[in-house]
């Protein structure tokens, strides 16, 4: 296979990264995946759709990074009564799951893939596959739990410890099953998929101007990221521009996005090491940027500041001197903590060599964002791949070889004062003039793609228009998709205690994972 | 340990007022007296994610935070619903949690009381009943109070339980009196 991917049979796809299409076979599909992985490519996301009222087609689909590019493949499959495609897990194994979820949803299966149920845990017949056209949206089914055959670890003096869906603490639902001897960690299996809330069928229902509201709460902490992500999506397709000023204040919404969440990470996983200290004080500096937000951008969370065309609103009178003395404050105060960090040898001991994740296991499972960062892999899409405004910006690339809870603990500091960094410029040359461009009503079958990098890491956003303004699909990407399975690997030989200090330090999102 | 005694003083006590319910109600702090005084210990309240974004959650770790200090008020979250006396339930209820939830509210001692916070909490919120989302959390377990928002702020969340607490309160009273006469 060539390295340029049949560039000559490539469609270019409306996007603020540059995207191309490439209509594979069977045969094509499979060949062309190994050439992407030969290539190093970063593979983002896999999903389906249901083209039988229109072409008799089911179609399957997956996304790449390249250096230059996001290639997307696309495989239709004729057999509409057992439809099936080589499944890419050998290759990416991150496609695993997805391909688990696509077949719970849709009813396509990966051949050789895990059978077992992902999204679907017993709430909708396991002969009903949601995402297909002719089931109702409205339409809701008796429970009907069904036992999930976890992989057993046999031996002598190994027992299983099973935690959750619901948890101790005041955060999402998940299960985790440790098979253990003594304290010692030997393997961790996740079962996600709890909150789904069938966010693909509901973008259906949606109009083109509602869609950029259900994606800023795919994953609440990520809302700045996956609503810019739609609207970006929206707006290729449109040929709408984001008027300079707008397009300043959803980088400067994004970033406070990133710096909020980072703070309140950072405050946590001090306390997680037993160190409450951290937390009050990451807590504090957190609550005073949401009170900022409050003052400047009318929310604590920005849940719908970012629109189709613009964003929602301006900074009032005084709002960028505020914001100003807030990054102040909050840098000689990240300062002064992150000293303290690095002076606390109790803490320092727990953080170190703990919840090691390997450069060489992140780029073989394709680690995404800030957890990629923190096991020596540059990536980020504002340095490799800038969409306005980052093309102008130039931010710095924040990276830690050693991939441990220290490693991301570094990687967070790093970004937050980065993150502020960006921000003071964002303000200082603040563009003046409107705040929104009425997009135009894309017609029936456009494809468009956002592609943003959330706090987290680059989160996705693929939308397909309908006739008279409609979503006729669309699929939204977390990249913790890609992260959680890594999680399984990087508690191995730690104790169980650990854990919830390694899984803070990944703060994957379940309800983004689970859609 | 000089810089974090010494960042400790200088940053001083932030805790702020509990917030007013409205200007005629008594102040909130006397719902604190009346907790130690009806329970003898801390308001408990355990709570459950049954398929939120995650936006309420936040909301949630902030009421721990200096400003709101939710356990300076006599309220604080427990791991085990055998220890509550109030479920506190994020997000539409998601098909894939509406067992769980069900067991973690069985789970609690009687008399409990139910807070549904949040937009989706209280109606479904954007994602509305569908094959996978059950819709608000009365539609599954009884609600004794709802705090709307998307997310609601903090001190609101604050003010809500201290209301929903007031008025069990008043609900269990009027029930004494019943009883006594």
């Amino acid at each position: 296979m060539e390295t340029d991917f049949a560039k000559d049979q490539q469609l270019p796809i409306p996007s603020n990264i540059q995207s191309y299409l490439l209509r594979v076979d069977r045969e094509g599909w499979l060949r062309t995946a190994q050439a992407l992985h030969n290539a190093d490519a970063k593979f983002l996301t896999l999903w389906g759709a249901d083209d039988r009222d229109r072409d008799a087609y089911f179609r399957v689909y997956a996304a790449w990074l390249l250096p230059q590019s996001i290639l997307v493949l696309e495989h239709s499959i004729e057999d509409v009564r057992n439809p099936s495609y080589p499944g890419l897990s050998t290759i990416f194994p991150a496609a695993l799951r997805m391909e688990r979820a696509a077949y719970d949803l849709l009813g396509i299966s990966a051949e050789e893939a895990d059978a077992r149920a992902w999204l679907r845990h017993g709430g909708w017949p396991g002969n009903l596959f949601p995402l297909r056209r002719e089931v109702s949206a409205s339409q809701s089914y008796p429970l009907d739990p069904e036992p999930y055959p976890f992989v057993m670890v046999e031996g002598d003096g190994v027992h299983e410890i099973a935690v959750g869906p619901v948890h101790a603490g005041m955060i999402e639902p998940g299960h985790f099953r440790f098979s253990v001897v003594g304290e010692k960690v030997l393997r961790l299996e996740e079962r996600l998929g709890y909150t789904h809330k069938g966010v693909a069928k509901r973008f259906e229902s949606l109009s083109q101007q509602e869609g950029h509201r259900l994606a800023a709460r795919l994953s609440g902490d990520s809302a700045v990221a996956f609503s810019w992500a739609y609207c970006a999506a929206l707006e290729s397709i449109t040929y709408t521009s984001c008027p300079p000023r707008a397009v300043a204040l959803r980088a400067l919404a994004l970033e406070h996005e990133r710096i909020a969440n980072h703070l309140g990470d950072l405050g946590a996983l001090g306390n997680d090491a037993g160190f409450a200290f951290g937390l009050t004080q990451f807590s504090r500096f957190k609550e005073n940027l949401l009170r900022a937000n409050t003052l400047t951008f009318g929310a604590r969370y920005l849940m719908d500041y970012i629109v189709p065309g613009g964003v929602a609103g301006d900074l009032p009178e005084g709002g960028g001197d505020l914001l100003l003395t807030q990054y102040e404050t909050l840098e000689e105060g990240v300062a002064t903590l992150r000293s303290i960090y690095a002076e606390h040898a109790g803490l320092q001991d727990r953080f170190r060599e703990t919840g090691r994740l390997e450069h060489r296991l992140a780029r073989q499972f394709g680690a995404l964002g800030l957890a990629a960062r923190a096991s020596g892999i540059a990536c980020d899409l504002r340095v490799d791949h800038p969409w306005s405004p980052y093309d102008g910006l130039v931010p710095n690339l924040v990276t830690q070889p050693h991939g441990d809870v220290a490693a991301r603990v570094h990687v967070r500091f790093d970004e937050v004062m980065e993150s502020l960094r960006l921000c003071r410029i964002l303000l200082e040359g603040l563009p003046a003039g409107p705040l929104q461009n009425t997009p135009t009503v894309a017609s029936g079958g456009c494809l468009g793609i956002g592609l943003i990098e959330g706090w987290r890491g680059p989160v996705m956003v693929v939308l397909e228009t309908a006739a008279g303004g409609g979503i006729r699909r669309c699929h939204a990407h977390d990249p913790s998709w890609q992260n959680w399975p890594l999680l399984e690997f990087a508690i191995l030989g730690d104790i169980v205690p650990d854990f919830p200090l390694i899984n803070k330090s990944f703060n994957l999102s379940y309800s983004g994972q689970d859609g | 340990m000089f810089d974090v005694i010494s960042l400790m003083l200088r940053t001083g006590i932030l805790t702020e007022r509990l917030p007013a319910r409205s200007p005629e109600s008594p102040p909130l702090e006397s719902v604190q007296e009346d907790i130690r005084r009806i329970l003898g210990r801390a308001l408990c309240i355990r709570h459950v994610d049954a398929g939120s974004c995650n936006g309420c959650e936040l909301e949630l770790q902030a009421l721990n935070n200096p400003y709101y200090n939710l356990e300076g008020a006599g309220i604080k979250f427990v791991a085990s619903p055998r220890h509550a006396d109030v479920l506190l339930v994020t997000g539409p209820v998601s098909a894939n949690m509406e067992e769980a939830l069900k067991r973690t509210y069985g789970a609690i001692p009687d008399p409990k009381v139910v807070i549904a916070v949040g937009d989706c909490g209280a109606c479904g919120g954007i994602f509305g009943k569908s094959y996978a989302s059950r819709g608000s959390v009365a539609d599954v377990i009884p609600v004794h109070r709802v705090i709307p928002g998307c997310p609601p702020e903090p001190a609101k969340i604050l003010a809500g339980i201290l209301d929903a607490v007031v008025s069990a309160q008043g609900q269990a009273s009027k029930r004494d009196k019943a009883k006594r006469s």
